[in-house]
């Protein structure tokens, strides 16, 4: 149990967090056809922009309101309205998804008031659908935006299926938190496939931002699931939610049309995959397959290996609450003790970190309190840190800007898990001490005398 | 906020700025303050811009006054390298909260340069206006003004809140902050006659140390870089310089003119990009400081160290002659780097297509700043698949560009080189250019180039087919229908196309694949032409 503790600092020095409307962007993203729009002044997008090109390394659809200085003052009902419509010329979208922004917020534009409005004066914009979340800058954070915009989605387009509806047994919905990869979601689809059952991911951002070629270039997002798809959501059998992020999404979705859901707050680790298996094995009706009791030996044997670099090492984490207690928890069961533990917003995970506290604060935070340790697992900008302190650092969760591939990270699954043991244990091995002959030198005199006995 | 909307105004009617002159009265006080239209591709705002100004001073802290998302996904992604200090590069901001928007974030703020003060000790403070506090009316400027007091440092408001502009705007304010509270608020403790300033060089991926060597070599000192790897106090005292240079991009022209006003000191334009300017830029220097009372020989010694070197790197460059013969580039970007780069490529034997501008008249460089100038713009905002055309049709082997486009060039499987800001190569000075060559180079004798090239051997249609396909039935639609196929995807910027000598690839329609459908169903909208201006 964790004590949980908010910084008193007034303020943030090399932030960990990152703002609402740009999580609640990148969930629109995992929507095919969409295009997602902050309603507010230009910079905000610009600088979410780049924020996904430089961690995606893809183009990034993401357009802005443009609110100018007199239009925050006025309110930005024609704002939005042009922007809607010009986006609905340029682009044929299969979706718009709209995020406020601090400035927005603050002058209290009352962006659904003004969705009806455009419903009302626009009939030829009918056959577009419009979701917006209210995601106010100074409030929360990444992870909060990208779970505000799924449930809206799920609100806004998912259908309620006709009384006495039959339900398709085959059909399961899965939720993923932002913490999840494309990658994640790749390997998640291959192992729900392989009890019978066929998945439907909202968001999937496996389908748009996976770094592939596309078959035609659209401006807009080029994959992901479809509009028709979210709609249908309703006929599926069972959600599995991933995150505790995501609990009111999976809510929203029970109460519209039924669907029972079952929540798992992470799919890092030997146990908590065991559930999922056990759980599909069961939904599916079909025995475990081969191939992941295969994963399963695979994994064991990582876990033997790589023990004797796991034990004993201290890790400070810096990462958002669902991310934060996923890799905490794996690494405490790999023998780690995770030494400092910081995070961006409240979430009822983070009593169950692993730590004796977790504080919702900044780098320099984890910069203070990472001295004694052996590793660094944070997003990119730990590397000055990293530098600073002369600590390895394991680059986790987002952005991850001077790396290649950080879409491609699998860490869910058995196997997810076991090449996540060969990297970090591969990291802990380079870093290993070579032995010197000053290392066991004799203590000095009193101090030899009353050695306490302290643990590692 | 009256304050801030003259200063805006002020910055607007910089009669240092020929484009300004050119307009009439009315023209130049709408001119700059055109906002960017809503649905457009964002550029950077004010803040931004500033912050790019600014943030180069490397031992300032740099404060930004507002909630996260200001500050929290752009921190330390600003490629301006330092010799010195790293603390630019460490992130401080308010972080508002719902309570400071309620009540206030004022006392947020001075608490912070508080914090900062006991922990950093920095010699000066920035403290940078963002959109929120600047609705709720925080008063960052007295608070700077107070804590400067109270702490003994200065501490700098910067007031350039996203929402008055575009980046090029905030880079001016930034300057105008530097002009109210910092320079000349220092004396040097001694001066040369060869002490000049450089205005506007943010030394992105150390490009200020390409040029450095050769005024070190000339005994020319630096007395500040307007910033990029500046200290604060070499800012405060850079009124003392005898002679400035403006980098060419005009970000701070507002800086160098009132320099020269208050202090006397004059300045030139010019530009490291190219080996012509590089030259021309050290020539003007040198003269300048004559001028201004260096001793004369400084002209001779100047001339031969840039015959020396235009030498050695034409020969460097001419090695590549060979390996670039019939290879065409397409150049496109809005900074006004690229066509300084068009000579350079010129002589290592590459045809430029896009523009049939041959060297280089002062006029026609003009000509080719323009045209490149607006291009950018449009081609930002044009739909892919149309990006996928131009490339096509321009048969060009390279493209060149900022990193906005980088990866339509790249999944139309071309090569493609990175000339903008957040560049990782430096490309300036006679250095740069042989490093722009070899970096050409690189990327066009990759072997990856045939291999993504080749389809699947299963792969029946490629999409490339398809997408050729799709453009073929735009083209003849507007064959048969030239007038009723409307172009969403044209600005303002298809007018200097239209000023072109000769027909363009760039010159096409921008249509996106809606408008090839609604066209072949021959059934015509009036689309909305859409001004596309935003920073550069
Ligand atoms: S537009 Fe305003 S709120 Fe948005 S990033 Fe720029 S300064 Fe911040």
């Amino acid at each position: 149990m964790a004590k949980v503790v908010i910084s008193k600092k007034a303020c943030t020095v090399n932030p960990l967090k990152m703002s609402q409307p740009i999580g609640a962007a990148l969930a629109f993203m995992g929507v095919k056809g969409c295009m997602p729009l902050l309603h507010g002044s230009q910079g905000c997008t610009s600088f979410g922009l780049v924020l996904f090109v430089r961690h995606f390394r893809e183009a990034i659809p993401m357009q802005t309101t443009a609110m100018s200085e007199v239009a925050t003052v006025l309110g930005g009902f024609e704002n939005v309205e042009q922007a809607v419509i010009t986006i609905n010329n340029r682009a044929k979208p299969a979706m718009i998804g709209i995020c406020s922004t601090g400035v927005t917020e603050v002058k209290g534009d009352d962006v659904d008031g003004f969705i009806s409005l455009i419903r009302r004066n626009r009939p030829e914009l009918d056959h577009l659908p419009l979701v917006y979340a209210s995601t106010p800058d100074f409030k929360d954070a990444f992870q909060e935006g990208w779970a505000k915009a799924v449930t809206k989605m799920v609100e806004t387009l998912v259908e309620t299926p006709a009384k006495g509806a039959r339900r398709d047994p085959e059909r399961v919905n899965i939720l993923p938190g932002s913490h999840l990869t494309p990658g994640d979601l790749e390997e998640l689809r291959g192992i729900v496939e392989a009890f019978g059952l066929v998945p439907s991911f909202l968001p999937d951002l496996s389908g748009s931002l996976d770094g592939h070629i596309p078959d035609d270039f659209t401006p807009t997002t080029i994959g992901g699931i479809t509009v028709q798809e979210i709609a249908g959501l309703g006929r599926a059998s069972w959600t599995i939610a991933i995150g505790e992020q995501m609990r009111e999404a999976a809510e929203a979705l029970e109460r519209k049309t039924g669907v029972p859901f079952r929540l798992f707050d992470r799919l890092t680790g030997l146990a908590p995959n065991d559930a999922f298996i056990a759980f599909l094995a069961k939904i599916g009706g079909k025995p475990v397959p081969n191939k992941y009791r295969r994963q399963r030996s695979q994994l064991l044997d990582a876990m033997l290996d790589g023990h004797f670099s796991f034990g004993g090492k201290k890790i400070a984490v810096g990462a958002e609450p669902d991310l934060l207690f996923a890799v905490s928890s794996w690494l405490s069961e790999m023998g780690c003790t995770i030494e400092a533990a910081v995070t961006t917003m409240q979430s009822p995970m983070l009593e169950k970190v692993p730590a004796n506290e977790v504080l919702i604060g900044d780098l320099e935070d984890l910069e203070s309190r990472a001295g004694e340790c052996d590793l660094i697992v944070t997003h990119s900008h730990g590397r000055q840190m990293s530098e600073r302190l002369g600590i390895p650092l394991f680059r986790y969760g987002l952005p991850i800007f001077d790396r290649l591939g950080s879409a491609h990270r699998v860490s869910v699954g058995y196997r997810g898990t076991r090449d996540l043991i060969f990297e970090i244990g591969n990291m802990f091995m380079a870093a290993a001490h070579e032995p010197k002959p000053d290392d066991w030198r004799l203590p000095r005199g009193d101090v030899h005398e009353n050695e306490a006995v302290t643990a590692h | 906020m009256s304050t801030l909307a003259n200063k805006i105004q002020e910055v607007f009617n910089e009669p240092g700025c020929a484009k300004n002159q050119a307009k009439s009265g009315k023209e130049r006080k709408k001119g700059c303050t055109k906002q960017l239209q809503p649905g457009g591709a964002a550029g950077g705002c004010a803040f931004d811009g500033a912050k790019i100004a600014l943030q180069p001073i490397t031992d300032a802290a740099h404060l930004v006054h507002g909630p996260i998302a200001c500050e929290g996904s752009s921190w330390d992604n600003r490629n301006s390298s330092s010799s010195g200090s790293k603390l630019y590069r460490t992130s401080f901001t308010t972080d508002l909260s719902e309570n400071d928007i309620i009540f206030g974030g004022e006392k947020r703020l001075y608490r912070s340069i508080r914090e900062i003060v006991e922990k950093y000790d920095p010699p000066a403070v920035f403290v940078y206006q963002t959109c929120v506090p600047a609705m709720t009316g925080d008063d960052i400027n007295a608070v700077c003004k107070k804590a400067g007091e109270k702490f003994g440092k200065p501490c700098i408001p910067v007031q350039a809140p996203g929402f008055v502009g575009a980046k090029t705007l905030g880079n001016k304010l930034g300057g105008e902050a530097l002009l109210d509270h910092v320079i000349g608020t220092e004396e040097p403790d001694r001066t040369t006659p060869y002490d000049i300033n450089i205005i506007g060089e943010y030394n992105v991926a150390g490009e200020l140390w390409q040029v450095k060597p050769l005024l070190d070599e000339l005994g020319i000192r630096i007395l500040a870089c307007i910033s990029g790897d500046s200290k604060y106090h070499e800012v405060a005292r850079s009124h003392r310089a005898r002679a400035a240079m403006m980098v060419c991009s005009r970000a701070m022209i507002n800086v160098a003119r009132k320099m020269e006003e208050r202090y006397g000191i004059p300045y030139f334009e010019g530009s490291f990009y190219g080996i012509g300017d590089m030259s021309d830029s050290l020539r003007q220097i040198a003269k300048l400081l004559v001028e201004r009372g260096a001793p004369d020989e400084l002209i001779a010694r100047t001339e031969a160290v840039i015959a020396r070197e235009e030498a050695r790197a034409w020969r460097r460059i001419a090695a590549y002659r060979e390996r670039f013969s019939g290879k065409k580039v397409l150049l496109i970007t809005g900074g006004v780097k690229s066509w300084s780069v068009v000579a350079a490529l010129q002589e290592a034997g590459m045809e430029l297509v896009g523009t049939s501008v041959k060297k280089s008249t002062k006029e026609d460089k003009e000509r080719i700043k323009e045209i490149m100038g607006q291009d950018a713009h449009m081609i930002d905002d044009l739909p892919p698949r149309e990006m996928y055309r131009i490339l096509k049709e321009a048969r060009a082997d390279i493209m060149l560009s900022g990193g906005r486009t980088q990866f339509v060039a790249l999944k139309a499987k071309m090569p493609w080189l990175d000339i903008n800001q957040e560049r990782h190569y430096a490309y300036a000075g006679y250095e740069g250019m042989v490093e722009l060559v070899r970096e050409i180079d690189k990327a066009l004798s990759n072997p990856v180039w045939s291999q993504v090239r080749t389809p699947a051997p299963w792969d029946e249609v490629t999409w490339e087919q398809r997408a050729d396909e799709a453009n073929a039935a735009v083209a003849e639609c507007e064959a048969k229908a030239p007038s009723p196929c409307p172009s969403p995807a044209r600005g303002e910027g298809t007018s200097s196309q239209r000023a072109q000598p000769t027909p363009s690839p760039l010159a096409g329609e921008g249509r996106g694949e809606g408008e090839a459908a609604r066209c072949v169903a021959g059934e015509v909208a009036e689309l909305p032409i859409l001004p596309l201006e935003r920073a550069a």
